[in-house]
Parts: C-alpha cells; structure tokens; sequence
C-alpha cells in the first residue's frame, strides 16, 4: 500500500465512532463456580489445616466482595509439604514409568478441557481479568500445556542428545496472580513430564483456580504429593525458596524478588529459573499496515489490563507516522469496553489488587510530574472494585520512570525513532529484555531488527502470542531460564553423561 | 661464552594488547613479577570487551569457526612454551584437541540448539541461540586444560570474555594470551586479568556489565560471589574444569524466539 492510500484509507480523529453504542450486559453466570468457605493447603493429595492457624481472605477485585477464606502457610506448613513431595518423589512418582507419567498428564489436559468453563468464571473471579480472556486464551492454554508436556515425558532423551536426563527431585515452584492457572500450568506440567514433584505456591491474590486444580489431580488419580499446593503471601514464598530439601526454584514474578532469590540460594547449587520483569519495546515502521499494527498495540498493553510481564509499555512510533499512529490509537481506546470482568463484552477488566492499583496511580502521577502528556478514552468506571482506564502518555523522554520502570497496568509511553538504529538503540536501553515487538511490511529490516533486539521473544507484525510449543523468557535482568517447547524441559532435569 | 637469557616480561592482555597494571603492581608468581591488575583493569577489560562483542558475535559463524581453528594452530606451533607452564605436552595437545572441537561447534549450535516451533496458530516460529554477551571467567586448574575448557565455550558462541587468571599459575594464561594475539581474535574478544583472586574476583562478579560468569575455577567464597553476580541477574555457571560440551556452550547463550504470521 502506498503512503498516500494510506492517508486517504484513514480517518481523522473527529470521525463517527461508535462509542455511544450501548451493549446489554451479557455476564457469564457465576453458578458454575462452586466455592468452599475455607481452604486449607493441598498436601499430600488432602486438604490439610495450616499449621500456622493462619488465613486470610481472598475477594474478587472487580467487587470487593470476599470469595474465600485461605491458609496462609508458615515455616511448618512448607516443611510439611516438602516432605510430602520428596516422599512422593523418593517412593512413588520415580518409579512410575514415563509412559504412565505422561498419562497422568494427559488427563490433566483433558479434565482441563472438560472443566474449562469453571475455571474460567473462577479465574475472571478472582483475579479480575476479562472472561473472555479467560475462556479464549488462559484455559485452551493452560490444558494445550499439559498435552504439550505430556508427550514428551516417555521422550526425554531425544530432547538431550548424548545425555541421560533424569529429574531433580523437588521443584519449588511460586507464580505471580496474572495468569494463575495459566501460569500454573506452565510450572507443574513440564517439571512433572521430566519426573519431579512441585510444591507450588499460587499468588497471594489469586490463590482460588490453583486449589481447584487440586480437585483436577485428584480426578486425574495422581499418586498424593506429586502436586502440592501451599497458599499465602510472599513470606510463605520465602520459606520455600530457603527450604534445604527443594532441589530446584521456579520464579516467575519481579525482578527485585527474583534477585533476592537468586542471592537467597548462592552457593547452595540449588537449579533455579527466573521469568521477571519486562519494559517492551513495541516498534512500528513507517511501512506497517497501520491499522493491524494499532490492534497491536492495544492488544500488547491494554490485554489483561496490562498486568502481563512482556506487554509493550514501550509504544516506539517512527516520527513520520507519529501523528497518524496517535490519532488511530486514540480512535480506538475510546471503544475499549472497561467494566465486569465476567462481561463477555468487556476489553478490560479489574485490577487485580489495591495495592497494584495504588502502584500503577503512583507511577502515572510520576508521568504526569515529570512533565509527559496523559490521554485516557472517556469511559465510566464502576464505583466499586478496583479500576483503572486504559492511559496512553505522549512527550515521553526515555529518561522518566514512566519509560523506565515496568508499570504492569494499562499504561503505555510513546516514544518516537527516525532511523532503525535509534530504534533499536531506545528499544535496548534498559535493564530488561523479555520481548519486543516490529511492524513493518518489509521482510529484511524484521530480520535484522530480530536479530538486534535484545529480547528472549520477538513478535513481528503481531503481539502477545504464546504457545506451549515455544519457548518463553527473558534476556538480561528479565531472567534466566525457558518455558515452553523442548527448552522448558532444561529447567527440570539434570543431563548426566550418557 | 655463555648468552645471557632475553627474559619475558608478563602482562596483562586487554584490548589485543599487552599494557602493565595500572595500578604498576606486580606480585610474585612461578618465579616471576606478574602484572597485579587492579579492579579499575577489570573495568577497563569489560568495557573493552562490550565493545567487542558486537563485531565479534556479528561475524558468521564460520568465519568465528575459523578463528578458533587459527587459535589451535598458533597453540600447536607454541606446544613447547604451553608445555613449560602447564603439566606438559600431553596437557597441551588435548588443550589444542580441545580447540579444534570447539572450533567446528560454531556453526552447528543453531541446528542443534535452536528450534522450528510447531504453534497451533497462522504463525511461522523459531528459536535462535544468541551469546549473552561479557562473560568473566576464573580460570580454574589444570591451568592450561582447564583455561582452555572453560573460554572456547564461551567465545565460540559469540561472547567476549574478560578471565581472571589462576593466582597460582598465571603464565600459561599469558603464553595462551600470544596465541590468540596471533590468531586473528579480534582485539577485546579475551582479556586475561592477573593479580589476586581476592581483588579480582568482586570485581568481575559485581560489574554490571558482566552478564554472564564462569565460576568453576572459583576457590574462595563462591557464595558470595554468587550473590554479586545476582545483582543484574548474571548467569552464573559452575561447570567442570576438564569438560568437552555443546552443553556448556549453551550454557552462555540466550535463546531468541521469534513469531511472525503466516499469510497472503
């Protein structure tokens, strides 16, 4: 297309554009979700009382309104899980041969499969994110991982040539409250394919779909204490972390946690892996097909709210395109639908927290401060719950925290570039490299700009792509450290000499 | 009449070149002064091989093939000099075996590293070994076998290294320092730092621009160390001295995914 068809294809900004347009509420019903009043921690394949006496209230963030009562593991708690997954280990799931190990995983996908609908009201509940989001994308993933992992527990030596892998014993495993089942899935199923037992510790916030897999392992006859569960907030994390008989840790969350960790197990030989932070470089040329490039960008920073570890917060627009690009983007966050996340309409749901609302407000008034221009598309936000509209800022200098530091919210920073260099020169200019994004319609500068990035994943003329046959993570302080694909199996398996 | 010997002066080697300290120390090694770098040498040794790293890990994989192959033939044409500074010239010819291994490792690890990645959507996607970028590496003993196992796996994927030489043994890293000099490494590719592990090491686990460290050779407190290097997420590689690995190339690599759509 050439640059003049382009400018008489777009709008302008004062365009009709169908904001008024009202839509009936169309919400999900919560009744398939079923949910105790209190939880315990799933050790040992039972619920068991938390040694701690301790609990907490886990709510929904688009309501307020308290969900359930969870245990909030102590010193005690984990120690007894541990034993329960090194007892598991030592006795039964070693000696389990690797077909049958893979079989236990395909039903786990399957039971997935078939209770997907559940899980999906149950993760928009408490966490807040977009039932679509989590029907579409959370549970066809998190049952896809299970099947991928499946298939590869009775293949482990094709994945490591000239080596004999066997497992590591105990996995440790903590996950952050984005994608929690999702998440879940990408730490249990290859760490269970390659022959380990877990310990996971679901977020503090979202603890609710990772104690309903446990009814899944319990379906899916899984030997008890393969899969154990201990719920609560970062302290029960660090009793884990420190825990002298877990053989490897599973990160996914900060980086400023991710460093203590790593610091936590220096000199132990502990195995860990790391999935941190991000500040995604999201770079369209002056050739890219606009309009899908604009999905793009909305799809890179307003999807789950932005609570997503490789969301493009980093808008890098080619000066010549800059005022066409902004005025698209503008057009379309005013039709962004922000409200119930159990709304099959909704674009954008809840924040998942109080405390990442005040987090994400801090770090926009910082903007505001220091001096980058704020647009947020009208829109009404509900009274109660925790909300935030989707914000775009403009006159950004790479030097402000807003450029700088991730936000994990709806917030995205536009910078501008004249040459590719400088695109890539502003797009590397930080400490972490998870992903990054080009749009361009010519196929030699995506290779060279792939190349060049110094990301650990590289969407070109697309954004927020994720398949369990692809390896995910990070580059620099983004962390260390594959899942996904047959490298996601490296994390869980020690390579003895063949 | 007896000739009276020309001696050596051992250096530091940064930057393809040999400069003293400078800070002017030296220490007592092997019956010779060797060069005390400081941490301000470290510093200058990683800025240097920053620097490198584009060119180098930018150059085709056969060609950096080629240059690991030179190293082998300037080491093979130096086995007597090696051979005096290590454990001897069965030391020598399977460090200079070594080499060559390595050397043909270069353009294969993306076939045998890398991946085709069948998603379940319109997209064509692949996975790319990419260096992490400096390395510091603490050589550890057998002095020249073991300097050997530990930088070829680093340098053959694309990284430049910055090695703190063995306190007790640091002229076979100098005589090892001439062969690369000769051998069509790029400047900056491999810095070799002598002096004391208790000054250097900090100071190459605690730099920021360090992505990546080689603490097999480390005899202190490698805790400790670890936890520098966990400042900017480094990763920290405790392998063995005497290993022949792709494994342990891959251990300094990153991998790269990338997606694109697949459409008319």
């Amino acid at each position: 297309m050439t640059k003049d068809k382009r400018e008489v294809a777009h709008r302008p900004e004062t365009a009709a554009i169908p904001t008024g347009w009202e839509y009936s509420p169309a919400p999900e019903s919560r009744e398939v979700v079923h949910l105790e009043e209190r939880y315990g921690l799933f050790i040992g394949g039972q619920f068991v009382e938390p040694l701690s006496n301790e609990r907490y209230t886990t709510i929904d963030p688009a309501r307020e309104e308290p969900l359930a009562e969870v245990a909030q593991a102590g010193k005690a708690d984990v120690d007894r899980a541990v034993k329960a997954a090194r007892e598991a280990y030592a006795e039964r799931w070693s000696s389990v041969r690797p077909s049958e190990r893979a079989k236990y995983l395909f039903r786990i996908a399957r039971i997935l499969q078939e209770r997907s609908r559940e899980f999906a009201v149950l993760e928009s509940m408490n966490g807040g994110k977009p039932i679509r989001e989590s029907r579409d994308v959370d549970l066809p993933l998190a049952a896809a991982h299970f099947f991928y992992y499946a298939g590869w527990a009775d293949k482990l030596e094709y994945a490591f040539p000239n080596r004999r892998p066997r497992a590591l014993g105990v996995a440790g495993q903590i996950i952050p409250w984005n994608f929690p089942l999702l998440m879940l899935a990408w730490k249990i199923a290859p760490a269970l394919a390659a022959g380990n037992t877990v310990v996971l510790k679901p977020a503090e916030t979202t603890p609710l779909s990772a104690l309903l897999f446990c009814d899944v392992v319990r379906q899916a006859e899984l030997p008890p204490g393969v899969v154990n569960i201990v719920t609560g907030d970062g302290r029960t994390g660090a009793e884990l972390v420190s825990h002298p008989d877990v053989n490897k840790i599973a990160f996914t969350g900060s980086t400023e946690v991710g460093k203590a960790i790593q610091k936590t197990l220096a000199g132990t030989g502990k195995r860990l892996s790391l999935e941190l932070g991000g500040k995604a470089a999201n770079i369209i040329f002056d050739d890219a097909p606009l309009d899908q490039a604009v999905e793009g960008i909305v799809n890179g920073i307003y999807f789950n709210q932005g609570h997503v570890c490789c969301a493009g917060s980093r808008l890098l627009v080619e000066e010549s395109i800059y005022e066409t690009v902004i005025s698209k983007l503008k057009r379309r966050m005013r039709t962004l639908r922000v409200g119930d996340p159990l709304d099959k309409n909704t674009d954008v749901g809840a924040i998942n927290s109080k405390q990442q609302l005040d987090k994400i407000g801090s770090l926009v008034q910082a903007g505001i401060d220091e001096g980058a221009e704020i647009y947020q598309p009208p829109c009404k936000l509900p009274e109660r719950g925790y909300w935030f509209a989707p914000t775009v800022f403009t006159n950004v200098a790479q030097s402000y925290r807003i450029a700088q530091e991730e936000i994990f919210g709806p917030v995205l920073s536009v910078l501008t570039f004249r040459t590719p260099d400088e695109a890539i020169e502003k797009a590397n200019n930080t400490p972490y490299g998870l992903s990054a994004g080009v749009w361009t319609e010519k196929g030699s500068r995506i290779l060279a700009m792939a190349q060049r990035l110094r990301a650990g994943v590289v969407w070109a003329n697309t954004y927020n792509r994720f398949d369990p046959a692809s390896p995910f993570g990070g580059y620099k302080e983004s962390g260390f450290g594959r899942e996904g694909g047959r490298h996601g199996l490296e994390s869980y398996v020690a390579l003895d000499d063949a | 009449m007896s000739r009276l010997p020309v001696r050596k002066t051992y250096k530091l080697f940064i930057g393809g070149a040999f400069p003293r300290s400078e800070s002017g120390r030296t220490y007592d090694a092997e019956d010779a002064n060797v060069a005390r770098g400081s941490r301000k040498d470290v510093r200058e040794a990683v800025r240097i091989a920053r620097q490198a790293g584009a060119a180098w890990s930018g150059m085709t994989a056969y060609n950096r093939g080629q240059v690991l192959y030179r190293v082998a033939e300037m080491m093979e044409t130096r086995r007597a000099e090696l051979a005096a500074y290590c454990s001897g010239p069965d030391e020598v010819e399977r460090s200079i075996d070594r080499v060559v291994w390595y050397a043909g490792w270069a353009d294969k690890l993306a076939q045998v590293i890398g991946s085709a990645n069948p998603v379940s959507g319109p997209y064509f996607n692949f996975t790319v070994p990419e260096p992490t970028g400096v390395t510091g590496i603490l050589a550890p003993e057998p002095p020249l076998l073991g300097l050997v196992s530990r930088l070829a796996p680093v340098i053959v994927g694309g990284n430049t290294a910055v090695l703190i030489a063995s306190e007790s043994h640091p002229l076979v890293s100098i005589e090892l320092a001439e062969c690369l000099a000769t051998a069509d490494v790029p400047p900056g590719v491999v810095n070799i730092i002598t002096g004391l592990r208790s000054e250097l090491a900090p100071a190459i686990a605690s730099h920021m621009d360090v992505l990546a460290l080689d603490l097999t050779g480390a005899d202190g407190d490698v805790a400790e160390l670890e936890r520098l290097g966990a400042e900017n997420v480094k990763r920290i590689v405790r392998g063995r001295a005497d290993s022949q690995s792709p494994y342990d190339i891959a251990a300094f690599l990153e991998l790269k995914t990338v997606w694109h759509p697949i459409g008319m």
